[in-house]
Order: structure tokens, then C-alpha cells, then sequence
């Protein structure tokens, strides 16, 4: 095949087809388009306001490290006014999370930008290590994701930013969306597809790659020569998710547009009131003050059936009242630290305490 | 027989597929069997095609791939997900596994699928 020049410059060699548009395009117009969408998706979401802290939510993985990266150069280019923060979560993955967390901090200094490090084992007690010598293999990513969730956000009270971004792309919103569809879980599939999602006391949470193909995202990598990790979880990956993913992909190579055509039948949905009447209202956890809707939230409820030995009560309803059958929560028992979120003032909101 | 000599490289996690390696040098025959087998009767008796994408991805199949087949090929290509890219451009643009190889080509396969 002769090569073809870029649809956009008429200049040079084009060097990839983007699956958005089927266009072919150069090395140069791919990073100003790839870059450009990003800042239009940020811009007509009024993401952020001038002065904002902002923590990327930092795994070391594709992703996040080409997030980091594109919000660096657009924060500069369009002058955001943004401060700009690393945030990990160290879920305590032996062989795992302590090599892609090396690759973090190499890109804390490539990127001259702050890191901090929230571990498990310092807010829970319990490494995913830990926890997986005590529950098996089959419902481990259930402890990850609840507890993950809560860490960015207790690590983002402590670095007092505004906001966290993450780098979900395209791909795993539209897989998302046909989880939810198939699990039947319509308020999540409502949720899903925001751009940003903001609970009652918790912080500013987006997606500014929402419509970034995970192809482009790993082609940028590539071109760009960044430096990111890529292992998958040496606890098995989340099996529901990889058919829902492998599904997808099918899709994307009949159809590239099939991505951002879930997504927005994802958004088109409309949820009846009667529905969404019984959906439960948010309150906050009796016992660690942290968004829920119960009175005690997923991660304290986890938490406590790992302390008391019953680590399945958090994940089904029987074992949950074969746990409460066994009396209330001794006091003995280790607990998550307050959440409490202060504004203003330069502290950290939380106190971090280690439990004895 | 005359050869062709390819550099290839892995990115993205693919590489766990193929010895932790993330970068070969190999050679292979610059004509090859039109139904992609790579075994040594084939090569000497079967009818002939120049030497393509194709046939590489069988012969990495066949020759280099070290464990889990499924996660390399799906059906006669790789598996959707992994990228290809040809002296770094996407493959796409070359005309996929129809692509014709010549020595001294780069082919890099990466693996949009690990982890984010």
C-alpha cells in the first residue's frame, strides 16, 4: 500500500487511523487532536475553576500515567491555573502494586509534580495480601474496589484538593454501561456515564478521557515514549468484567463507533421516578462518617467481618446476618479513622490515626 | 531458501507471553505457505506466497509464544486489543496482515488489555 499523507496537515506520512473517525492521520496532528479533545471535553463540562487542587488518581498504568501527563501539558498550554497532585492507593499487592508504584515515582519526578501515597494497610489494617490469605481468591476484588474507592477520597481529603481525576477511558465506561445493563443495576447505569460525580461531603470526582479511545490512549504511550507499568493483578482480574470487556472489543472491530455508541445509549436512558423512588438516599456512616446508604457504609461493614473472622458478611446478605446474629461490634475491634472534610486551611482534613 | 530479517517488540504486558522478552530479532523464509503453516514439510512442499503478517503471527504462534495462545491470536489474527504497529505505523494503514514484510522491518505488538 502507498503511504498515504495525514487528512488533516496534507503533510506528513500518516501514521495511524483513529477508531473515533476512521481519519488517517500524522504523529503530530494525533497528539494535537488527541490533546484538543481532552480540553474540549474539560472545558464544556466546567471541570474545574482557576485555583483548584487537583489529585490525578495515579496507578502507574497507561491510563492514569498518560492522564497525568496530558493534564500537565494542558494546564500549562491553556494556563488552567490548576495545582497539580499524584495520588496513589497502595492496596498492598506484593509483586504487583510495588513495582507500578516505583513507576509513579519516576513520574513524579518526570513530571515535577507532588506524590502521595495512601496505603491499606495504614487506613485499614489489612493489606490485600492480608486479606486474601483470609478470604480466598473469589471475592478479593470486591475488598479492592470498596476499599480503593474510599482511600482516593481519604487521600485527596489529606492532600485538601478540590478534585480527583481519574483515567477511566471511553472503553471501560462503555463496559460499565453493559455491566450495569446485564447485572440489572440501574442506578449505578444512571450514574455511570457522568463526567463527574460528587457525593455529599466527598470531593470532585471526573473523567476528563470520558471519550478517549483506549487505543489512542496507548498510542500516545507509544508514541510519546512514556514510561507506564503493565501487569495485570496477580489476583485474578475481575472475571465479570474481562467477558464484558472481551465483548467489547469484538464489537470495536466490527464497528469502531460501537465504544461511544454504548456510552450514549448509556446516557439516553431515562430512569422513571417510581424507580427511582426506591433507590436508597445517601447518609453518612454511623461509624466512619463516610458517604453510604446504610447506616453503616461497605467498607466498615468489610472491615468488621475481616476483624471478627467473617469476611463473607460484607458480601452477602445471609452471612451479614449471621454476622449481626453474633451481637454488635465488639469495641475491641479495628475501625476505619473519622472522615471529616474541612475546606479551608492547609491541614489535613483527616486525622490519621493508627488504630492499636 | 532466502530469509527475511524482522526486528519485533512487545509492549503493554504482551511480553509476559513470549519469555518476559521484550525484544527479538528474528528471520523467516521470504516465501512461506499460502495456508500459514509453519512446520519444515510445509515450508518445502506447499504452494507459496511472499512472506506477510500473517504468516509472522503464526510463525510467533507456532515458534516464540511461550503460553496462553488465547491471549495472542483469536481466530486467523491477533486477538482484538492488541495493537499492531508497522516500522510504528498502525497497521491499519499497511493493510494488516496482508502486509508484505521486507527485511529489516520493525513490528511492534502491544497489548491495550493489561490493567489501567
Amino acid at each position: 500500500m502507498a503511504p498515504r499523507s495525514c487528512a488533516l496537515c496534507q503533510k506528513a506520512k500518516a501514521m495511524l487511523k483513529r477508531p473515533k473517525t476512521g481519519q488517517q492521520i500524522c504523529r503530530d496532528c494525533f497528539f494535537y487532536v488527541f490533546e484538543t479533545e481532552v480540553h474540549n471535553t474539560i472545558t464544556e463540562a466546567q471541570l474545574f475553576n482557576p485555583g483548584d487542587r487537583v489529585a490525578i488518581g495515579a496507578s502507574g498504568g497507561k491510563d492514569s500515567t498518560v492522564l497525568a501527563y496530558v493534564m500537565k501539558t494542558l494546564n500549562e498550554r491553556y494556563q488552567y491555573g490548576l495545582e497539580l497532585f499524584l495520588l496513589s492507593i497502595d492496596e498492598g499487592i506484593t509483586g504487583y502494586r510495588d513495582d507500578s508504584l516505583e513507576t509513579v515515582k519516576r513520574n513524579q519526578e518526570q513530571y515535577n509534580m507532588p506524590l502521595k501515597i495512601l496505603s491499606y494497610d495504614e487506613l485499614y489494617g489489612w493489606t490485600m495480601d492480608a486479606i486474601v490469605s483470609q478470604v480466598g481468591r473469589k471475592n478479593n476484588c470486591t475488598f479492592c474496589g470498596v476499599f480503593r474507592r474510599q482511600a482516593l477520597d481519604r487521600g485527596a481529603a489529606m492532600l485538601n484538593v478540590d478534585h480527583i481525576v481519574t483515567g477511566h477511558n471511553a472503553d471501560d465506561i462503555a463496559e460499565t454501561v453493559l455491566m450495569n445493563i446485564m447485572r440489572g443495576d440501574i442506578a449505578r447505569l444512571g450514574r455511570c456515564t457522568s463526567i463527574c460525580t460528587q457525593g455529599e461531603d466527598t470531593i470532585r470526582r471526573s473523567k476528563p478521557f470520558k471519550y478517549a479511545y483506549e487505543k489512542e490512549i496507548v498510542m500516545y504511550a507509544y508514541f510519546k515514549k512514556l514510561d507506564y507499568f503493565s501487569t495485570e493483578c496477580i489476583y485474578s482480574p475481575d472475571a465479570y468484567r474481562g467477558h464484558a470487556r472481551a465483548f467489547l472489543k469484538d464489537l470495536e472491530a466490527a464497528r469502531p463507533s460501537a465504544i461511544i455508541d454504548i456510552i450514549h445509549s448509556g446516557e439516553a436512558f431515562e430512569i422513571k421516578e417510581e424507580v427511582k423512588a426506591t433507590q436508597k438516599v445517601q447518609q453518612t456512616c454511623q461509624r466512619c462518617g463516610y458517604m453510604s446508604s446504610n447506616p453503616l457504609c461497605k467498607a466498615c461493614t468489610l472491615l468488621e467481618g475481616l476483624e471478627r473472622g467473617m469476611a463473607n458478611s460484607g458480601i452477602t446478605d445471609r452471612a451479614r446476618k449471621k454476622l449481626d446474629a453474633g451481637g454488635p461490634a465488639p469495641d475491641n475491634i479495628r475501625t476505619i479513622p473519622f472522615f471529616s472534610r474541612m475546606n479551608s486551611g492547609g491541614n489535613p482534613a483527616i486525622a490519621v490515626e493508627q488504630p492499636s | 531458501m532466502s530469509k527475511v530479517s524482522l526486528k519485533i517488540e512487545f509492549g503493554g504486558g504482551l511480553e509476559l507471553l513470549f519469555d518476559n522478552q521484550r525484544s527479538y530479532r528474528i528471520d523467516v523464509p521470504s516465501e512461506v505457505p499460502i495456508d500459514n503453516s509453519t512446520d519444515e514439510e510445509s515450508l518445502s512442499t506447499k504452494e507459496k506466497k511472499p512472506v506477510d503478517v500473517k504468516y509472522l503471527i503464526h510463525h510467533m504462534r507456532d515458534h516464540m509464544l511461550k503460553e496462553r495462545v488465547e491471549l495472542f491470536m483469536e481466530k486467523d489474527t491477533v486477538r482484538p486489543g492488541i495493537l499492531v504497529l508497522i516500522n510504528d505505523t498502525d497497521w491499519e494503514l499497511e493493510g494488516e496482515g496482508d502486509y508484505k514484510l521486507k527485511s529489516g522491518d520493525e513490528i511492534v505488538f502491544i497489548s491495550t488489555l493489561h490493567g489501567g
